[in-house]
């Protein structure tokens, strides 16, 4: 077993772990953060994405261990006093999420390009999102919304319906 | 329906109630579930493909940290039968024992043959490999073709044949005595690869005894929490009403849910034997072996026309690949394609025969469209054919064959009656946004320049049969079940609104339209209505969700109970108002005295009287809820026309998709957001099994693409950006309009993009692409084309 001090989502932990707990499983069964799903057991689909230390992992390639100082962020921790963030509203305005399984890895890995490249083309869009697999939407509204935020339109058009329609 | 509701809800692009959740990450997955003293079970599974199980011996397993228990398949054998087969397609169908741990013999590499279970997953992931197992090998059966031959060896040898059933369908004219005056013969054959469904949630299953009463709550992430709860009851002897299923939020199913599987039966007789929680999730390479798999046929068809184009008959012989064992609606999902094959066109003579061939591999069932996508594909490749050969256009092979708008209703020769349709309207509209006319002369552009990178045009007009659920035509084609579904509105003393509904959503946003539907009829607003659903104790009765069957069905049902509520709000706002119910308006949710407006009650007045019941007519039941059960006449019938352009380099056999164009007719449409996402996500789907799926095996029966890594799903960066449309005609069998959408953009997706692929390369003498079209296998068509004058197997 070894100690960690560990940030999430702003709370600090302090847990006695095994060395090979993966952090997916320390969110998810040690400290009850369940709202990082996992979709593969090979890196391959991002639903496991999380910030740690400000750049995006997928929490399944990652053990507790090495998150031991380290501040994570998760989807549960997006949200402040209620508000959702830009890409949280634009994933919801511009449909972009069916069975929602995916979404919050997808959120994560937008984040992180969105970080990296404020003002990416669609193309740049797809590719940065190349990790993280959705097998409901076609992805074509998840480029969408996240075009939106890029270019700062997430106050909704016509085709997603006025403001009050937003029942969140 | 209330007129003016109508143009309040349905229709508009309502944003959906679902996603607060889900973008937040306050899910309820089931594998989120967690109760006291919950226990997780893992499963040891074959390593091989068909062998003898000649010892067992789980007691080390014992030994390790953590283990509160193991099981050999012998050991379970007692308390579990075999699991389901609801679709025995013929009488004297072969239908093999099927536990939910082998016993004696493992057919598919992946098939279970002991569990453990332990305080935490680690731990009874470990102790697997702890189970001593003695494996003598017997042969694997993998080829379709071969495994019919008198001396192949059996996957299920008591049944004495790897044939599970013959099923003809002839129909029509003698199909032999057309195509010996038709101009043209064609005869072809495509294979539909096998395919893992890949919904991003893996399965997972919680069972949760209450030994003192004999009742378990199972949570499972499933479609069909209704059928499961009956099939779970039949397979482990817990009583129905003891049996309590739950399906939480769940993660897509493509039909891969739609199962009764054997680790949710093995939950329950765990749970029961332990008395203590239990918890199974696969991981995803566990999934690819245990999950089912879809399509896996290979297709003989062909086609008698004349030389104008025009079809005269048509004669399919299939090969279907059941795997190793039938699951609950295996046998059936090729009889679906049954219907499909004669698709828009008009023709004299229809024949069909399909032989179901056990394999030792995984099982097949139903995946997304479900038998009419492989129907679609095998058609839509011969009409092209039929058109290279007569030298017509593709589009106008099409036009010379199909129905016109003004002959529905229609009966196909399949028997299918088509209610409403206009195919020139959705072509013409396609052709124009895709600019097909250009296209074609920069396509004739490249070919006489004779580039490397050519264009290939290609288009699919399909229809489906959706809402799966005549119960008299399920009793036909021998389905066990009915196909009605199940619906009860709830009026709330405060006017708020429940609706329970049988289907069962896994992302489609049903909580969402529910709410339209009803908030129309009730004429209440869209935020005063929820939706129960997916729980056996909130939702007690349904047939759940798959075939594009929910909206169809269940949302009809939803409309007719809100319209017997309004009824009956509006005898209790008569007898209030002491006014006929004959001169009393309903609009916006308000009765009003015609011609005395100042004389009204809202219909949330109306349903706090009832639920007082202090002044309502006499004899009357209290609260102002109703149940409708609706069993449609008619399957429904969406269709549309989709248009690919593809850039295939002929060098590299690197296929581009340089523009995907459909015009998609649904019927009326009740969330025009969540059509186009539905159509968005049957497309990537159909586009990947073209292009990019396809679950392979070795020699042995591995499955060599058994993890995420090496079976290629499609990202974003694979995908193009798609333009969609619509025309729309309703259907005149439910009360909605509505036809039916999950499934179309799949099914109408895979011809048109392999027709392109193909119409690029023609002019180079390649006739054919299998699927999935890599680069590999383009450029080896390209080269092999380019080597002989012209593939052997176009014949007349």
């Amino acid at each position: 077993m070894t100690h960690i001090s560990v940030t999430v989502d702003g709370t600090v932990y302090e847990d006695e772990v095994e060395p090979r707990l993966l952090l997916v499983h320390y969110l998810r069964e040690r400290l009850g953060l369940t709202g990082t799903p996992i979709g593969c057991d090979t890196s391959n689909c991002g639903t496991c994405t999380v910030e740690l230390d400000g750049a995006s992992v997928k929490s399944c390639t990652v053990l507790a261990v090495q998150a031991d100082g380290g501040e994570v962020t998760t989807v549960q921790g997006l949200a402040r006093d209620g508000e959702w963030t830009e890409l949280q509203r634009a994933f919801h305005e511009r449909h972009a999420l069916q069975c929602g399984y995916c979404t919050p890895g997808m959120i994560m890995a937008a984040r992180d390009l969105l970080r990296e490249n404020p003002h990416p083309d669609s193309d740049e869009v797809r590719k940065a999102l190349e990790g993280n697999l959705c097998r409901c939407t076609g992805y074509q509204n998840i480029v969408r919304a996240v075009l939106a935020v890029a270019e700062g339109e997430t106050a909704s058009g016509e085709r997603t319906g006025s403001a009050q329609e937003v029942t969140a | 329906m209330t007129g003016q509701a109508v143009e309040r809800e349905v229709g508009r692009a309502r944003l959906r109630k679902e996603d607060a959740r889900l973008i937040t990450g306050q899910t309820n997955w089931t594998d989120n579930i967690t109760v006291t003293g919950l226990l997780h079970l893992a499963i040891l599974r074959s390593p091989m493909a068909h062998a003898r199980i000649e010892r067992i011996d789980v007691s080390p397993a014992l030994e390790r940290p953590g283990v509160v228990a193991a099981f050999s398949g012998r050991e379970l054998a007692g308390g579990l039968g075999s699991l389901p087969c609801a679709w025995p397609v013929t009488e004297d169908m072969v239908l093999p024992d099927h536990p939910p741990v082998a016993v004696d013999e493992v057919r598919h590499a992946g098939d279970p043959v002991a569990v453990v279970v332990a305080r935490d997953r680690y731990a009874a992931a470990d102790a697997l490999e702890a189970i001593e197992v003695d494996y003598e090998p017997l042969p694997p059966v993998l080829d379709l073709e071969e495994a019919l031959a008198e001396d192949a060896p059996l996957v299920h040898a008591d049944k004495g044949t790897n044939r599970a059933y013959v099923w003809p369908f002839r129909t029509g004219e003698d199909f032999e005595a057309l195509r010996q005056r038709a101009d043209v013969v064609l005869k072809r054959r495509y294979r539909q690869q096998r395919l893992i469904p890949n919904a991003m949630e893996p399965r997972a299953v919680v069972v949760t005894p209450l030994a003192a009463s004999g009742e378990f709550t199972v949570y499972s992430a499933t479609q069909i929490p209704h059928i499961l709860r009956i099939m779970l009851s039949v397979v482990t002897g817990v009583p129905e009403h003891k049996l309590r299923v739950v399906a939480p939020d769940v993660g897509g199913g493509f039909g891969s849910k739609l199962q009764v599987y054997g680790e949710e039966a093995i939950a329950v007789e765990v749970a029961r034997r332990l008395g203590r929680p239990v918890k199974w999730t696969e991981s995803r390479s566990e999934g690819y072996l245990a999950t089912h798999h879809g399509r896996g046929m290979i297709q003989d068809i062909e086609i008698a026309a004349t030389r104008e184009g025009r079809l005269l008959g048509l004669k399919v012989d299939l090969l279907a690949d059941m795997g190793a064992y039938l699951m609950l609606v295996t046998p059936g999902i090729p009889i679906l394609g049954a219907f499909m094959y004669p698709a828009i066109y008009k023709m004299d003579a229809y024949e069909f025969n399909c032989t179901g061939v056990f394999t030792t591999r995984t099982p097949t069932d139903a995946y997304r469209g479900a038998g009419r996508p492989e129907a679609t594909y095998a058609i839509e490749r011969a009409m092209d054919e039929l058109a290279a050969e007569v030298g017509l256009d593709p589009v106008e092979v099409r036009r010379r064959n199909w129905i016109r708008h003004e002959e529905f209703p229609y009966t196909s020769i399949a028997g299918l009656t088509y209610d409403s349709g206009n195919y020139e309207a959705a072509t013409e509209k396609a052709l124009a946004l895709f600019g097909y006319d250009g296209l074609r002369a920069e396509q004739q552009k490249r070919n006489e320049r004779g580039d490397a990178v050519r264009l290939g045009i290609g288009v699919s007009t399909y229809t489906e049969m959706c809402g799966l659920a005549p119960s008299r035509v399920l009793r036909d084609l021998r389905y066990s079940a009915g196909g009605w579904e199940a619906a009860s509105i709830r009026m709330l003393p405060t006017g708020k609104v429940e609706v329970v509904t049988g289907t069962s959503p896994h992302g489609q946003g049903h909580v969402t339209c529910w709410s339209q539907i009803a908030a129309d009829v009730l004429g209440v607003p869209f935020e005063d209505v929820e939706v129960l659903h997916g729980d056996t104790l909130a939702a007690p009765q349904g047939m759940d969700t798959y075939g594009s069957r929910s909206l169809v069905v269940g949302g009809s049902a939803v409309h007719r109970a809100a319209e017997k509520v309004v009824d009956k709000a509006r005898r209790v706002a008569a007898h209030l108002l002491e006014a006929s119910e004959d001169d009393l308006e309903f609009k916006g949710g308000v009765f009003s005295v015609k011609g005395s407006p100042e004389a009204r009650r809202t219909i949330q007045e109306v349903a706090f009287e009832t639920f007082t019941s202090h002044d309502v007519p006499d004899g009357m039941e209290p609260t102002l809820n109703s149940e409708y059960l609706l069993d449609p006449e008619n399957f429904s019938y969406p269709h549309g026309t989709h248009l690919c352009a593809v850039e295939v380099d002929t060098e590299t056999g690197q296929t581009r998709i340089r523009s995907y164009v459909c015009v998609d007719d649904v019927g009326r449409v009740i969330n025009p957001v969540i059509v186009e996402g539905q159509v968005h996500g049957g497309l990537a789907q159909g586009i990947a099994q073209a292009l990019y799926e396809e679950a392979v095996y070795d020699a042995e029966g591995n499955l060599v693409s058994g993890t995420m890594a090496d079976y290629l799903v499609p990202s974003a960066a694979d995908l193009p950006d798609f333009v969609t449309d619509r025309t729309e005609t309703p259907a005149v069998s439910n009360p909605l309009g509505a036809k039916g959408v999950g499934e179309a953009g799949t099914i109408a997706s895979t011809p048109a993009v392999v027709n392109a692929i193909v119409d690029a390369l023609r002019p180079l003498g390649v006739h054919d692409v299998q699927m999935p079209c890599t680069p590999e296998r383009v450029w080896e068509a390209v080269r092999s084309a380019q080597g002989q004058s012209a593939p052997k197997e176009a014949s007349a």
